[in-house]
């Protein structure tokens, strides 16, 4: 079963590490990739830009463009990755390893997966 | 994380908004401070015990108000309790206020915060130390250092800041859309400064300038957050984005200037070019364009090209033209020079520049400039002259030795050429 473990954390916080802190995290994310990636049960990672730089698309008569994340939340949605699991106890186990003291993972079973030719 | 380190940043994000919260409460800077001070005591001791808040901001909100209204009550014998409605809503129940404070009330109290540290009876430098102080949160002793005076200096430097905030009245109602407009405005200038603190002078603790820069871009993405369809503010935060990306590769081993057209372009930061490129893109789609987008835009030009020889000087030299009409400075036109220079060659940039030269008469940056141009057209005297009267003009010494090194390579050339006359 692929699932989805979408990383959720509050950007104020998250923006106010040092790089330090935020190259450490990124590392110990990293580990935990190759670890992942080496058993085959690593899909795409994305860790996403700041919701400063989001714009919406809001669906109506016609679509409107708006600045900014689709909803203003406590915790905002940093990124994700796709792993390749045989149990929900199993991604549970493995998302563990990426979380960094603070926010929330997500775990969601991916309905339908297209892993795209594009960039790599 | 640790539980300190976990509470020490939450903390720190959270400042803003509770300080701001609190400010609208007390309508008193230094009591809104003390309040989110002993708030902040207080959830060194509670969160460890009780876990962490769903929204430590309004949790410190909460607790640093009922501290604020206890202390004034214990006062009231010496000042009369503030009137009801200056100390507004005194019901106790989380939820409810952590409601109200998600609302767009947030949006104004953060930006009164910020620009009452910006009003303008205040000098720049004390603009830029409050917020330090006030929003950013940094130790007294921590801005001392980066403005390269005594903690006791700036100790003062602050407290007078603030009394002439106390005396100059901010209004506390929510502000109406031009006002807002001139809030946003004055607090983007102050954000500006503030980098320009940071990046412009290379004297004293590099380190601690660096801080600098890493906070105005912070209060730049705060500023953002709350507006987030102003374009000038996303052109504001790209352009600090895009300039600070080129930290790590502006100074060398040994502490001097390295021009962009020098630098080692793999020292660059790519993740913050990336989020500058990105706003930069959002923010001209507005087609409103403003000062701080289109210096963004050139910032972009540079960062877009992949080594010196690819910029597209052309594109430059038109986004110069377009900041010229929106904000007419001789020191626009002197930067404007740079590409004119690069697409027709010195001689009609020293024609471009000579004309500024009675209000650019004390700007470093204009004899450098001069010298240089006067250089590559071989008129060595006066190159000289003007790299002489630039060091005189120099802030720190690696803007001064930068120019030392034209100078000696200029008296190189000099002797070679006596060298080579002499031997003809």
């Amino acid at each position: 079963m692929l699932y989805a473990v979408l990383c959720y954390d509050s950007e104020a916080i998250v923006g106010s590490w040092t790089k330090q802190k935020d190259d450490a995290v990124m590392a110990e994310h990293l580990a935990h990739n190759r670890k992942l990636a080496a058993a085959g049960k690593l899909g795409p990672v994305v860790r996403l830009m700041p919701t400063t730089t989001a714009t919406t698309i809001r669906s109506g008569k016609e679509p409107v463009v708006l600045d900014g994340p689709f909803a203003e939340t406590k915790e905002q949605f940093l990124g994700f990755w796709v792993l390749d699991c045989s149990s929900l106890e199993e991604a549970i186990e493995a998302a563990k390893s990426f979380l960094h003291g603070s926010g929330a993972l997500e775990i969601r079973p991916i309905a339908y997966f297209e892993p795209g030719g594009g960039p790599k | 994380m640790t539980d300190l380190a976990w509470i020490d940043a939450a903390v720190r994000a959270a400042r803003p908004r509770a300080i701001a919260a609190l400010l609208r409460y007390f309508r008193d800077l230094d009591t809104a401070e003390e309040a989110f001070q002993e708030a902040c005591l207080r959830a060194l001791r509670s969160w460890p015990r009780n876990g962490p808040p769903r929204d430590p901001a309004a949790w410190l909100v909460l607790v640093g108000r009922n501290f604020g209204v206890d202390e004034i009550r214990r006062h009231k014998k010496q000042d009369p309790l503030p009137d009801e409605e200056h100390v507004s809503d005194l019901e106790d129940a989380e939820a409810s206020l952590a409601e109200r404070l998600d609302a767009s009330q947030y949006r104004d109290d953060i930006l009164r915060l910020l620009f009452v540290c910006c009003h303008p009876e205040l000098p720049a430098v004390q603009q830029i130390a409050l917020a330090l102080r006030v929003v950013s949160g940094l130790s007294v002793k921590e801005i001392a250092r980066a403005f390269l005076v005594s903690e006791a200096a700036m100790d003062q430097r602050i407290t007078r800041a603030k009394r002439r905030i106390g005396e100059a009245e901010i209004p506390f109602e929510a502000p109406g859309a031009v006002e807002r407009a001139e809030r946003l405005g004055a607090v983007a200038a102050m954000i500006y400064l503030l980098f320009n603190e940071g990046y412009s002078a290379t004297g004293g603790d590099a380190h601690v300038r660096v801080g600098l820069c890493e906070e105005a871009i912070r209060l730049a993405r705060l500023l953002l957050g709350l507006f987030p369809s102003e374009s000038e503010v996303m052109g504001l935060l790209a352009l600090l984005l895009l300039q600070h990306a080129r930290a790590p590769a502006r100074l060398d081993a040994t502490g001097a200037i390295v021009l962009l057209d020098d630098q080692d372009r793999g020292r660059w930061d790519r993740a913050m070019i990336a989020e500058g490129l990105a706003l930069v893109e959002k923010a001209l789609r507005h087609k409103t364009p403003g000062a701080y987008q289109i210096q963004a835009a050139i910032a972009a030009e540079h960062a877009a090209a992949a080594t010196a020889r690819d910029t597209s000087w052309g594109k430059i030299d038109q986004l110069y033209v377009v900041l010229e009409t929106l904000q007419p400075s001789p020191v626009v036109t002197l930067n404007r020079a740079v590409a004119v220079c690069k697409i027709q060659g010195p001689e009609p940039a020293l024609a471009m520049i000579e004309p500024l030269e009675a209000r650019l008469s004390t700007y470093f940056h204009f004899f450098g400039l001069k010298g240089g141009l006067l250089l590559q057209l071989g008129r060595h005297d006066e190159a000289r002259i003007a790299f002489d009267r630039a060091i005189a003009l120099a802030h720190t010494a690696p803007e001064a030795a930068h120019i030392r090194q034209h100078i000696d390579r200029l008296l190189e050339t000099c002797a070679e050429v006596a060298r080579d006359d002499a031997s003809a």
